[in-house]
């Protein structure tokens, strides 16, 4: 359909750049050498014997150099530069949507002191004499965040939530086997869990109970829960609060009916944000958990990584935590690799220590106070959008009648039966209005044609009001003239995306080689 | 490439209910609810539906019959549509254009519709309709089913007109890779009207399961076939020595018996014991012959159509008597995730006759719906 | 809320904000909507850390203070390298990595993320170039935990109970896969040959089996040298019916055969060489290749990020959504597969490295490093008790350097050294009794002559 400004009832507000950066490899210049990192010293170069292609055995030497692009260094620049701005960024504009994900300003000042050399030229093998600075911050952070959660002790080897989870079904399972209690090969999880509850311990062999929470009261219920418990229960792995918003009103009762069977509790509380200081695992009575320091914790998401899932323990499973412990003698610093019980490694060295230093000067920055008043006001702004939300003709809640706290699962159901618009299409008219595309639902998606958008501590009371201004301005469109949205986007770079290809291991393609090993005719078209 | 599509629409289909008649299914039925003021909305609901495919027009090749059956229903929305089976003649009378249809009509339309080689029936009527279609396509083809009728029991509807056309949609522009089984049940119509509830299994056809079109409900992309064998796997993994196992019909439980190298009825009752077969497709009087002989036993069962009916709906063998002789806590209950999502939120039901058994059996189950994953569901009184 | 606490990361405490906000939600206090979590549940005592905030210079004092306790790389001469590397990092590297719209950007649609969908497609692109394979997946965390995900995929593709390493790979490599495949197969490891250190193939013959999942080499090996039997062990692989996995090292694949051409089935790596500094270890990014097969990319346990065409014609789009159905995100229990935030913003930075310097600029890392590997070891061979040939195989960039006979050991030897302002090479001792006082040392493009001389010397000093 041919698309003109009439259509567009408010501002079309910060809009991200409408030009195709062409892919790399149709870009740049044959022949073009940048000239960056040195050449070996003339001296040495002579006093090779061979000349240097001889000195890899013939049957491993190179035959055909790799494909590259060919692009002078400006050119480089250009070709990210335009990426970048190509990418809808917290510091872009707003990104409201992005629920679950609790996207918050990540102070510059955090980035700066993560990148200095003292940091960026660590190797992590040197001694523990040559690298106090780290262990100490290392040290401090997890004291800090052992207080805040309620546990004992920490580890920041994890590189991101999901494998924070993974560590805490390996220590599940680890101490268990300790116990000579192998037979507990269960776990049980919520569907309004993150999905890594439930990938995780499956992954290690577990059988997993995945428990839905009432469709009226959003709790899981004990009847429910007494069903899932049972000799085998190793342990409940449960996200605390909900994705959902909702805070289990028997979450107390859960953990002790486990505990009762001997099994084990980890709460994944990546989304910690709405109750810093208002909560602790450890006084419910958890077991271990974990924090996503590139949520709660301010540090940047980075474009999906690099981030880091803390997680804590209490004392009985401080023995299995990965090696190594970073432990204070009380005068030096000094990491601990002398750990027998220990579950051994998830990956090498000890994780990103970006976040480390980030998320220990963002909590310096706040205070006590500052975090848990933090907390509040994600709370306060995450009510506030509801009420502004709930304003739009056809947008439901889900579990109407719970108080939300960091975020909340909103549903146009009814819009949807009304005018055959779906949440789907309506994520792909939002972009036109200048805000990121926002986060439906992890799967199950048990509450139809969901919105769940999370809008943490930093952002405006005016982001806030577009954002529903946004949804209010789509609604009317669904309602007056649904193509406009079902054919949207108009006003972004691209247009609707084909996703058969995306299905089909014959057609999709990874690689710039393998696209045109699949499309030999295609020519990228110029302009928009 | 365009993508052929059968449409059928039972125009009768639905006619008695608005008017307190159960079912449609009967030679005066057409006549007495016309005469009670009933007017046929089978079509209107199949408009509903067709006018999302709209858009598609130009990816689809649509077949559909004459008349009523679907010719007024594609003209009145808009859509082109290649004419199959008989021409109607042209009739004033309403009541004599919906006599003239039939479920023959139907099968033989289906019929040359797979020939054809449509790769989706879309039909518009209820239980009755859905046995015509399986009986000329079987699991050969996917089907929609446009909820028209009044006994709806069988798995093949989507919960709304408009969410059958999304559906469809889906499934035309390829968004679609999973299925599930759906079961087709009709209920014995006239012990229906004496108030006696008598369903029966017929089969299964085969229905696509949405991915991005939220019906109400809940959905996941498990895939069905990698679902049932990791039942099975589970299920054969934990028989115990000496127990006689009561193995429920359906598609989900068929696994099983093929795991364990046995014969099976998919739409019997059959018993093993010890991983070998005791009886195929046996009567409630056989279970409990077998039952006084083995003091261990359980009971392998899995809900069965669009109501989610666990106990009392193609299943009848394992009646109260059994249930109670195995005992409560002896009821493995399985099925896919792809099937508890198609049930919308709905619990469990149960109707064994005995309703002081049916109010015990409520509460919470573990429900095994693949390898090493389980899911808790409830029975509702 | 007590009081009026404003803070420059809350925008909404501005007190007239907030005042407004509470009155359109209808309280007078927070508290109000916190009174729904349970009694039972709620922290209200005051946490013991510091309670005030601070200024951000204060913040920057206290930090660059501390930080300052650290003795970096860049101030003495490091020869630590075993898995994380001393590379050279262009200054733009760092310039783009650092750009907020890379920095905070999240998981955007294939519509808005844009540039982070298309800048990890364009480096999978030049990955598939380095490694000759038409599959690359989206980052996972690092180099070893991609190798415990290649290893499940294989035991995923073909169910078996056994997967063979070499027995050269770090300890730590091996904690990790054993970690990943626990309950599921067993690892069994290969001797390695007591003279070149390269694979037993006898040995190889002896432990495979219809049994074998997978066997895994390294390519150039945690211990430096490079592994010349690839196409064989592939072969041997094959023939049994396992899968070949190669765990390689992207900048050494600017000179070295790439794995898609002696038979790999999996190819995984660690692509910190490609722009990351070391970080402290925080560098590191993995990245796993597969060849071009439904069954292997329905395998895959990462993110694909493809290329896929729009309605309109000749309009290109990057969709991370590709098999979205492999994928935990969606069937969480029976996927198998639980990455989630890993490194997208390394796996960006690789590809502005791999375009600055292209196939010239990476031979030219690959042959500095060559010649200064060559210099270095005849020097050191030179010094009496030092012995460069323990394995008699070809070093990339990093090689055993034996000192069992100086009798010394190698923690003396690197306290030593440290005081002559050098990091010696990574003690093997605990990890490879065998090897005894053995070190590993790392020499790359970084190293200067003088670098080179000064460790001669030094290390002629201390063993004097």
């Amino acid at each position: 359909m041919s698309y003109n400004k009439e259509y567009e009832q408010i501002e079309t507000g910060y809009q991200a750049v409408r030009w195709h950066e062409p892919v790399i490899y149709n870009l740049g210049r044959h022949g073009i050498i940048n000239e960056i990192t040195p050449q070996a010293d003339p001296e040495i170069q002579a006093a090779a014997k061979y000349d240097v292609e001889n000195m890899i055995p013939e049957c491993m030497r190179r035959k055909k150099e790799p494909s590259l692009p060919e692009l002078s260094e400006p050119e480089v620049v250009r070709h990210y530069v335009r990426l970048s701005q190509n990418n809808f960024s917290y510091d872009s504009g707003n990104t409201v949507g992005l629920g679950t994900c609790t996207m918050k300003y990540s102070p510059k000042i955090n980035d700066q002191l993560a990148t200095l050399p003292e940091v960026y030229e660590l190797h992590p093998f040197q001694k523990d004499e040559q690298i106090q600075g780290i262990l100490q911050i290392m040290y401090e952070l997890r004291t800090w965040l052992a207080e805040i959660a309620g546990m004992d002790e920490f580890t920041f080897q994890a590189r991101g939530g999901a494998h924070g989870v993974f560590i805490n079904a390996a220590m599940i399972k680890a101490y268990h086997h300790s116990h000579g209690e192998d037979f507990r090969d269960e776990i049980i999880t919520s569907a309004v869990s993150h999905p890594a509850n439930g990938g995780c311990p499956a992954a290690l062999g577990y059988k997993v109970i995945t428990l839905y929470p009432d469709p009226v009261t959003g709790d899981i219920g004990i009847e429910q829960m007494k069903a899932a418990i049972s000799s085998h229960t190793a342990a409940m792995m449960m996200t605390a609060p909900y994705d959902t918003g909702v805070f289990d009103s028997h979450l107390k009762e859960y953990i002790d009916m486990v505990h009762e069977v001997g099994g084990l509790v980890s709460l994944d509380q990546a989304n910690f944000n709405g109750v810093i200081g208002h909560l602790r695992a450890g006084d419910l009575g958890a077991d271990m958990m974990h924090f996503n320091l590139h949520k709660t914790f301010s540090t940047p998401h980075g474009s999906v990584g690099p981030g880091t899932g803390a997680v804590g323990v209490k004392k009985p499973l401080i023995p299995f935590l990965p090696k190594p412990l970073v432990i204070f003698d009380g005068k030096e610093y000094h990491t601990d690799y002398n750990r027998p019980q220990s579950i051994g490694k998830v990956g090498n060295f000890m994780g990103n220590i970006g976040s480390v230093i980030r998320a220990y000067a963002w909590i310096k920055a706040l205070g006590a106070e500052g975090i848990t008043e933090a907390a509040s006001m994600a709370v306060l702004n995450n009510n506030y959008l509801i009420k502004k939300m709930l304003q739009v003709k056809g947008m439901g809640i889900a579990w109407a009648n719970r108080a939300k706290l960091q975020e909340a699962r909103f549903t146009v159901e009814e819009l949807f039966q009304n005018t055959g618009v779906t949440t789907f299409d309506i994520n792909r008219r939002v972009i036109d209005y200048g805000i990121i595309s926002y986060f439906e639902s992890h799967e199950p998606m048990i509450v139809p044609n969901p919105i769940t958008p999370e809008p943490s501590d930093s952002v405006t009371v005016d982001d806030l009001d577009r954002f529903a201004e946004v949804f209010d301005c789509i609604s009317k469109e669904a309602y007056s003239n649904p193509e406009i949205v079902k054919s949207a986007p108009h006003r972004c770079a691209l247009h609707k995306v084909l996703d058969g290809p995306l299905n089909d291991p014959k057609q999709l393609a990874t690689t710039w080689r393998a696209f045109l090993k699949r499309n030999p005719d295609f020519t990228q078209a110029k302009g928009i | 490439m365009k993508k052929k599509v059968g449409l059928i629409v039972n125009p009768i289909a639905g006619l008695g209910g608005s008017v307190g008649l159960k079912g449609s299914d009967g030679n005066n039925i057409v006549e007495q609810a016309l005469t009670l003021g009933a007017s046929p909305y089978s079509g209107a609901r199949a408009v509903t539906a067709l006018k999302v495919l709209v858009p598609l027009s130009s990816n689809i090749e649509l077949y559909t019959c004459y008349g009523l059956m679907g010719e007024t229903v594609s003209r009145e929305v808009g859509l082109e549509a290649k004419l199959i089976g008989q021409p109607r003649a042209i009739d004033n009378s309403l009541y004599n254009r919906l006599k003239s249809t039939t479920a023959q009509d139907t099968i033989e339309t289906a019929k040359e519709m797979l020939c054809i080689g449509c790769e989706l029936i879309l039909f518009a009527g209820g239980d009755g309709t859905a046995r015509n279609i399986y009986e000329a396509v079987g699991y050969k083809v996917p089907v929609i089913g446009i909820p028209t009728g009044v006994k709806m029991h069988s798995a093949v509807y989507a919960t709304n007109p408009r969410n059958a056309g999304e559906l469809a949609a889906e499934l035309i522009s390829g968004q679609i890779c999973q299925f599930i089984d759906g079961e087709v049940m009709d209920i014995d119509e006239d012990e229906f009207r004496k108030g006696r509830v008598s369903a029966r299994l017929f089969g299964y056809m085969k229905v696509p399961l949405s991915r991005v079109h939220l019906q109400g409900g809940k959905i996941s992309i498990s895939s069905d076939p990698n679902s049932v064998k990791g039942i099975a796997r589970t299920i054969v993994e934990d028989m115990k020595p000496e127990t006689l196992y009561i193995i429920g019909p359906g598609s989900t439980t068929t696994p099983i018996m093929e795991l364990l190298g046995l014969p099976f009825t998919l739409l019997g009752v059959d018993l093993v014991k010890n991983k070998k077969l005791v009886a195929n497709d046996v009567t409630k009087k056989q279970i409990l012959y077998e039952l006084s002989a083995n003091s261990h036993a359980a009971i392998i069962v899995t809900p069965i159509g669009g109501q989610a009916s666990l106990f009392g709906r193609g299943n009848q063998q394992i009646g109260p008597e059994v249930i109670n002789c195995v005992g409560k806590n002896n009821i493995q209950i399985v099925a896919t995730q792809a099937k508890i999502n198609s049930f919308y939120g709905n619990c469990m039901k149960v109707d064994t006759g005995d309703e002081k058994l049916d109010s015990e059996l409520c509460g919470y189950y573990r429900v095994i719906v693949s390898y090493k994953q389980e899911i808790v569901f409830r029975i509702e009184c | 809320m007590n009081g009026e606490f404003v803070h420059r990361f809350l925008p909404n405490s501005a007190p007239e904000t907030k005042r407004r906000m509470l009155k359109e939600v209808g309280i007078e206090n927070i508290e109000e909507i916190y009174a729904e979590i349970p009694e039972n549940c709620r922290f209200h005592g005051k946490l013991n850390i510091p309670q005030e905030p601070t200024s951000e210079f204060a913040v920057s004092k206290y930090l660059r203070n501390v930080l300052g306790k650290n003795i970096s790389t860049d101030k003495m001469i490091s020869f630590l390298g075993a898995g994380c590397w001393n590379h050279y990092v262009p200054a733009i590297c760092d310039n783009i990595n650092s750009r907020s719209e890379f920095v905070t950007a999240y998981s955007g649609s294939e519509y808005v993320d844009i540039g982070r969908q298309q800048g990890l497609f364009e480096t999978a692109s030049m990955l598939g170039e380095l490694l000759d394979m038409d599959v690359v997946g989206a980052p996972v965390y690092d180099g070893y935990s991609a190798c415990g995900d290649a290893m499940l995929m294989a035991y995923r593709s073909n169910g078996r109970s056994q997967a063979l390493v070499p027995s050269t790979i770090s300890r730590d490599k091996l904690d990790t896969i054993k970690l990943y495949s626990s309950g599921w197969f067993d690892i069994i490891q290969v001797n390695a040959d007591p003279k070149t250190g390269q694979m037993d193939l006898e040995d190889l013959k002896l432990k495979i089996s219809d049994k074998t999942a997978a066997v895994l080499i390294e390519n150039p090996t945690y211990l430096g040298f490079i592994e010349e039997q690839g196409q064989i062990i592939g072969d041997i692989a094959h023939q049994a019916g396992a899968i070949f996995i190669t765990s390689v090292e992207p900048l050494s694949l600017g000179i070295l055969t790439p794995p898609g051409q002696y038979g790999a089935d999996i190819a995984v790596l660690d692509a910190q060489p490609l722009g990351m500094h070391q970080n402290f270890g925080g560098g590191q990014v993995g990245f796993i290749a597969c060849q071009d097969k439904p069954e292997m990319i329905n395998l895959m346990p990462c993110w694909l990020y493809s290329a896929t065409k729009t309605v309109v014609e000749g309009e290109l789009a990057y969709s991370w959504h590709a098999l979205y159905d492999r994928m935990f995100y969606v069937i969480r229990d029976e996927a198998q597969n639980f990455t989630g935030t890993s490194a997208g913003l390394w796996g960006i930075t690789a590809g502005i490295y791999l375009s600055l310097l292209g196939s010239y600029g990476l031979a030219q890392v690959d042959k500095t490093i060559l010649y200064n590997v060559n210099y270095i070891r005849k020097a050191l061979n030179s010094i009496s008790g030092i012995n460069i040939n323990r394995f008699a195989s070809t070093p990339f960039q990093e090689f055993v350097v034996d000192f069992n006979e100086t009798h010394r050991t190698v923690e003396e030897i690197n306290t030593a050294l440290s005081k002559k302002g050098i990091i010696g090479g990574k003690d093997l001792s605990k990890e490879f009794p065998y090897l005894e006082q053995s070190a590993l040392y790392c020499v790359t493009e970084i190293h200067t002559k003088d670098d080179l001389d000064k460790l001669v010397i030094a290390l002629k000093e201390v063993l004097a």
